[in-house]
């Protein structure tokens, strides 16, 4: 046994950066606060923050981005891992496909595909009129925009999630499906009796990380649309820091605590839910 | 203003500048009889707009040739992100690390960087009484008065082709019903009868911006009363026009094809080269057409968003951006020196060499050149009869962050122009209270 104060190099550092940073924010939170007055004014933030009108557009498109990319990345994810680790022509190279848009800045990203989404001189417009189709205005047009942005979050980072399939796909001992495979199981109640339960520590993971990622979401959102056109694509963490940008310090951390709470919320009990699942098995 | 607490950081900042100000043995005060070699100053501004830096850099050239004793030096590295550029500023005004001088915008921008207790006041200085009074208010608080202009006022309004109105007979409109009868002329003639460009989403908001001289014009007191809370936008029959005339043109079907994704090169290139009639923009760019597409330049002219009464057509004016000084620089004489020249006739002409003619001085004996492009020497009338008002933002510190997006809704159709207004005034609302503003 290591005596406690071992631990006192790291938990200075940590309570430093990470508990003093966190407990001010929940006191800038109850202030207006310009950088060169702070003044105390109680819930006055979050009233504001609550009522404002962009907040309930930013709030269920958070809500929408969290669910729907965690949603394509689990689906598409499993798809792809299933299909990297059957014996495919040319796996290894495909897996570096699928990967590469992890690599990728999300702001090189974001750049590279407004331009082929825009309405008139984008590439993605200009194939489909080869084939006579009027594309339409994937981020100007305001019901389309949060919803381009969520497949381009899902390009950029399904390949996290097959690579978790993956490493969960290869450790489903063999055995199970030979065993199957004897009492005459076809390959579709193999992949849902066998497959699907066993990678459920992989989903788990993949569900966990793309919500958190999804529910605090800003770079490709900013660079893509700004929150645009109008508001429709504004999310919490952009309405955050669309506040911090004006010079509303204290709004903006008011903010902070609402986004970090929502997330939170969602997350502890469906993490405690996921897991409690896995036990039973 | 409410009771506030000074944050301790100020008290820290102000302490640290003093224990440098005696370890620097008082270099501060003096400056022009420094027997130690020149002093040298620094201005600092952000790296975004070109020809601000070469504003600025005219200036310093223009005046170290006549002054050996004070050298300044323009430092361009700021931010280009004007938000970026925001922050930096307060957090080295607040922490009494600016620079001896900076480059920032004049009017309600000015109030968030709480000038009274960051800046150096100039209220006393000879120079001031040169500058023009509604400039000098666009510049001051309560308690002073805390920069000098760079640059020249300019009208924003509506940019209009030339060679289309020649072509289709038409004259420049006096009332917004003319304005809408010329735009369904051009509009039949198949081309854009007015550009926007959301692409650019800064841009959306111009309509509302200059239609201030019409809501001024019906009621010259209407900013003290906006920036009070006793008037707003969508309850006066006037001031809703910012936003219901921006749903006209959506309604018209004046539009340009490519309004969400267009961006301001695109809408004076459009403007400028004949395909569209009108661009509703702000003075400033004309310097961009100008070097552009020189040979058009003079296809280009301008007009202030019309209102209801041709009598009273005027144009509602941008004040130019600043040079401030810090409270806490070290060379306080040497810096108000500088200022002088920016605030005289040879500043004036340092900046008329670097860029051209682009619009008022607003300095007591400044001349404007004779040969001024199109758009500028269209600007003269209005500034001559006197029909002209400084935009709301430098008569008021209200002005809601959010101007832009709610006019891409309105100026796309997704919202009508009275929503429009109603959700503007909760902005500014939000805004207000930030700032502490009695009465919101």
């Amino acid at each position: 046994m290591y005596p406690l104060w071992f631990l006192l190099p790291g938990a200075a550092i940590f309570i430093v950066l990470f508990i003093v940073p966190t407990f001010a924010s929940f006191y800038y939170a109850f202030t207006r606060w310009t950088l060169f007055d702070v003044e105390f004014i109680g819930f006055d933030n979050f009233v504001t923050f609550f009522t404002d009108p962009q907040l309930s557009k930013g709030f269920t498109n958070t809500l929408i981005f969290g669910a729907l990319t965690a949603g394509l990345k689990v689906v598409l994810g499993l798809l792809i891992g299933v299909l990297l680790t059957s014996e495919i022509w040319a796996r290894g190279y495909l897996r570096a496909v699928v990967f590469f848009p992890v690599l990728v800045s999300t702001v090189g990203v974001g750049i590279t595909f407004q331009a082929l989404l825009d309405p008139f001189d984008g590439v993605i417009n200009q194939t489909l009129a080869v084939f006579g189709i009027d594309g339409p205005g994937w981020l100007t047009d305001p019901n389309l925009a949060l919803y381009s942005i969520i497949g381009v979050d899902v390009w950029r980072g399904v390949g996290l999630a097959a690579l978790i399939y993956m490493a969960g796909l290869v450790a489903i001992p063999q055995e199970y499906y030979e065993a199957a495979k004897v009492d005459g199981a076809s390959g579709w109640h193999r992949f849902w009796n066998i497959t699907l339960p066993l990678v459920r520590p992989a989903t788990t993971t993949v569900v966990i990380l793309s919500l958190i990622g999804g529910l605090r979401e800003f770079q490709l959102i900013w660079v893509m649309t700004g929150g645009g056109p109008g508001f429709a694509s504004d999310v919490l963490a952009s309405v955050i820091y669309k506040q911090y940008a004006y010079g509303f310090f204290g709004l903006s951390t008011a903010g902070n605590v609402v986004l970090f709470v929502v997330v939170s919320a969602i997350i502890l009990p469906l993490f405690w839910w996921l897991n409690r699942k896995q036990t039973e098995l | 203003m409410s009771a506030t607490t000074r944050r301790s950081l100020m008290l820290a900042a102000a302490s640290a500048a003093a224990v440098s100000v005696l370890l620097t043995g008082c270099a501060g005060g003096g400056g022009d009889n420094d027997p130690d070699g020149p002093v040298e100053l620094t201005w600092f501004q952000g790296s975004g707009v070109e020809t601000n830096i070469a504003t600025a850099e005219a200036l310093a050239e223009a005046f170290n040739a006549k002054n050996p004793d004070i050298v300044i030096k323009v430092d361009a590295s700021g931010p280009s992100d004007s938000a970026q550029l925001d922050n930096l500023m307060k957090t080295r005004l607040a922490t009494g690390e600016m620079p001896d001088m900076f480059w920032y915008n004049s009017g309600s921008l000015l109030q968030a960087l709480n000038p009274d207790q960051t800046m150096l006041d100039i209220a006393a200085e000879d120079f001031v009484s040169n500058l023009d009074d509604a400039w000098i208010s666009a510049v001051s608080t309560e308690d002073g008065v805390f920069g000098v202009p760079v640059q020249t006022a300019g009208g924003g309004g509506i940019f209009y082709s030339i060679p289309i109105y020649d072509e289709l007979g038409l004259d420049v409109p006096k009332t917004w019903d003319e304005f809408l009868a010329n735009s369904d002329a051009i509009r039949d003639a198949g081309y854009t009868g007015v550009e926007l460009t959301f692409g650019d989403a800064w841009t959306a908001q111009i309509i509302t911006l200059a239609d201030f001289y019409n809501v001024w014009a019906s009621d010259n007191d209407w900013a003290a009363q906006y920036t009070a809370n006793e008037v707003n936008f969508a309850d006066d029959p006037v001031a809703v026009q910012g936003f219901t005339k921006l749903q006209d043109i959506y309604d018209g079907g004046y539009l340009n094809e490519d309004f969400a994704s267009a961006l301001l090169n695109d809408g004076l290139e459009a403007v400028t080269t004949g395909a569209a009639g009108h661009y509703p923009m702000l003075g400033f760019a004309q310097a961009t057409i100008a070097t552009n597409w020189p040979e058009n330049l003079d296809d280009v002219g301008f007009f202030g968003i019309p209102g209801d009464n041709a009598e009273e057509a005027g144009m509602t004016v941008w004040m130019p951006p600043a040079l401030y000084a810090p409270a806490n620089t070290e060379h306080p004489g040497a810096v108000k020196e500088f200022m002088a020249f920016v605030a005289s006739p040879a500043g004036c002409d340092a900046v008329t060499e670097a860029l051209g003619a682009t619009g008022q001085y607003l300095v007591e004996g400044c001349t404007v050149p004779d040969e001024a492009p199109r758009i500028v020497a269209d600007w003269a009338p209005y500034f001559e009869s006197g029909h002209v008002a400084p935009a709301l933002e430098f008569l008021s510190p209200v002005k809601g962050p959010n101007l832009m997006q709610i006019n891409v809704e309105v100026g796309s159709g997704v919202r009508d122009g009275q929503s429009g207004a109603e959700l503007y005034d909760a902005d500014a609302a939000k805004q207000a209270q930030q700032l502490g503003l009695p009465g919101w």
